[in-house]
């Protein structure tokens, strides 16, 4: 266990519906070393992307201990989690989420206000991740300018402008066409490969955990 | 990139929705403002009489006279300055829409009581030289066009006959309180008119006004002229020109009160506007605060965004609102008949009100969609379809 950046042990979560528990995940126990790029695959309800959020601190485990770089996130007050996150987590949505009134440079600036950086520093970083992502000609563009793929590539240069620890990306292809999902992945594994990126990737595509290096299957809320 | 530069852009998100809300409240501030103003005009008219200044008037009701006897034994009373006198003449100046205060007054001792009237000396004397002269406002001056030496012709009523008056003199107010809408002639001219046609009228004095020399002895004073008429065919109700104002206006309580209630459930309204509005707004970004929680913003963060924008509309609306009010409030004061108020402005409690009100309702309508946006999970954020 030298170099696990993330440990997942003995994790359950259950949701209450009304009075009627509905176990989610079951005394699941992952570890994800550094630099690693990790597909988590399953049907719907499989309990992926609860596990996905409790790596991502977005949500708290029921039982079990989520420890990302040596701290244990189930112990960190609502606060210092949200601290913890902008430090430590670029999150990669399935729909984007970008914020429609932002082009896509304010909109990759937005986790960088949370840091102490100048003006100067900010745009610098911002026009890096941008071109990273290779939209270094569309800085002023506004979502509805931009196609499902940039829209989504903006979202990626959002989750890596503070050089996180981690990158968690929840079915980043699941909106996108073939090809666009195509220039995501290879995208993706360039930021594992060439950035050295640690990526936990939630996906239903077959094609796009090829580019993982290790897959796990969810099913019921177990790994199998 | 800042907060301030978001809850800007997330204010205009909705063009229509924001520009409406702010006209909403923009109107809703302006009624606010008009109906305060005329609320304050009444309190300030009341507040504006002096309490150095005693009015006796006939003890039943003002619209009964007293007779000029009465003069002399008022002015023997110890603590009392200067004793003048006056009737109310009413009239008509060409058409009964031109309404202006027209007094019969002591030409001697009116302006001495009335210190706040400012009047040159040589304006002032002509004025007390000449029987059938008379001194108007600088307000209805202004209206009317009245010069030195024009002839203001009235049909009486109240005072049978065609009358007519030579303008002597001008008088200006002391400060923005004064009542600059009063048209004062002789008394003894009408008196001695009355004398000839209508004798039984003669010697008829509307009310006197006793200038004291101490204010703080007004109640005894006043006592002690009521003493002094208490069994006579002709008892005295006195009282501070400041109570006699409150009680002319006392008829007007239940429709003070009115307006004053109708300000404040526009208040009412405005929040409601207001609040559903950024309940709108905010339930359609539910997805987009969970967003801003994941990227690590904390609830002060989600705070300022929501505050902010519902601040920023309400004081948009309120300031549009203030800036209306002004051109509205010199519309209605030019419409109104002069002398209806002494003065007719916005004062500056109504601005404080209005801006204070902007920011509570800002407040106020921020709380439930903060509170929804910060109870929300990230995970149910982040599902919600919206």
């Amino acid at each position: 266990m030298s170099n696990s950046i993330i440990q997942v042990q003995n994790v359950s979560k259950s949701y209450w519906r009304d009075s009627l528990e509905v176990p989610v995940l079951n005394d699941i126990s992952i570890d994800v070393h550094e630099g690693e790029f990790l597909g988590l695959m399953g049907p719907s309800g499989s309990g992926k992307t609860t596990l996905l959020n409790l790596i991502a601190g977005i949500d708290r485990p029921s039982r079990g201990n989520v420890i990302v770089g040596g701290i244990d996130i189930t112990k960190l007050n609502e606060s210092n989690l949200a601290k913890w996150r902008s430090r430590h987590i670029g999150f990669v949505f399935q729909f984007y989420n970008l914020l429609p009134v932002l082009t896509a440079f304010e909109n990759v600036e937005l986790p960088l206000l949370l840091t102490s950086l100048s003006k100067a520093e900010r745009k610098k970083h911002v026009e890096l991740s941008l071109d990273v992502v290779g939209l270094g000609d569309r800085i002023h563009h506004y979502p509805k300018q931009l196609s499902g793929g940039q829209e989504q590539r903006v979202a990626i240069a959002r989750a890596i402008v503070t050089d996180p620890t981690l990158l968690v990306a929840d079915e980043p292809t699941g909106d996108l066409d073939k090809r666009s999902a195509e220039e995501i992945m290879i995208l993706l594994e360039r930021l594992n490969t060439e950035f050295k990126k640690t990526i936990v990737m939630v996906t239903h595509d077959p094609r796009a955990a090829e580019k993982a290096k290790v897959v796990h299957h969810l099913d019921k809320g177990e790994l199998s | 990139m800042k907060i301030f530069k978001l809850i800007f852009k997330n204010a205009l998100r909705h063009k229509l929705r924001t520009f409406l809300t702010i006209t909403g409240l923009a109107i809703a501030v302006l009624a606010f403002g008009v109906l305060r103003t005329v609320i304050d005009m009444w309190n300030e008219a009341v507040n504006a009489a002096p309490i150095d200044r005693l009015i006796v008037r006939q003890y039943v009701s003002y619209i009964f006279p007293l007779p000029y006897a009465h003069l002399s034994k008022i002015q023997k009373v110890p603590g009392v300055e200067c004793v003048s006198y006056a009737n109310w003449f009413q009239g008509v100046y060409k058409d009964k829409r031109n309404f202006f205060t027209r007094m019969a007054v002591d030409a001697e001792t009116y302006f001495s009581v009335y210190d706040e009237f400012l009047i040159s000396p040589d304006e002032l004397a002509a004025f007390k030289q000449e029987r059938n002269s008379c001194v108007v406002g600088s307000a209805i001056a202004e209206q009317y066009g009245f010069k030195i030496g024009d002839i203001i012709a009235l049909e009486g009523d109240i005072y049978p006959g065609h009358w007519e008056f030579v303008i002597r003199g001008i008088y200006k107010g002391r400060d923005k309180a004064t009542d600059v809408s009063q048209m004062v002639f002789h008394w003894t001219n009408v008196d001695e008119r009355m004398r000839q046609e209508m004798p039984g009228r003669a010697g008829d004095v509307g009310w006197y006004i006793a200038k004291i020399k101490d204010e703080s002895h007004a109640a005894p004073i006043s006592e002690q002229i009521d003493a002094i008429f208490t069994n006579s065919g002709d008892a005295t109700k006195t009282e501070t020109e400041r109570a006699f104002t409150q009680n002319f206006i006392s008829g007007l309580n239940s429709l003070l009160t009115a307006m004053n209630f109708v300000s404040f459930v526009i208040i009412g309204i405005i929040m409601l506007v207001l609040g559903n509005t950024m309940i709108m707004s905010a339930r359609e970004r539910t997805r987009e605060y969970a967003v801003f929680k994941t990227l690590g913003f904390s609830a002060s963060h989600i705070v300022i965004i929501i505050l902010g924008e519902s601040l920023l509309i309400a004081l948009l609306g309120a300031g549009l609102g203030v800036l209306l009010t002004y051109p509205v409030v010199s519309i209605i004061a030019a419409l109104v008949p002069k002398g209806t108020f002494p003065y007719f402005f916005i004062t500056p409690t109504t601005l404080i009100l209005a801006a204070g009100a902007a920011l509570l309702i800002g407040l106020a309508a921020s709380i439930f969609p903060i509170q929804r946006a910060l109870r929300t999970r990230i995970v149910d954020g982040l599902r919600f379809a919206g």
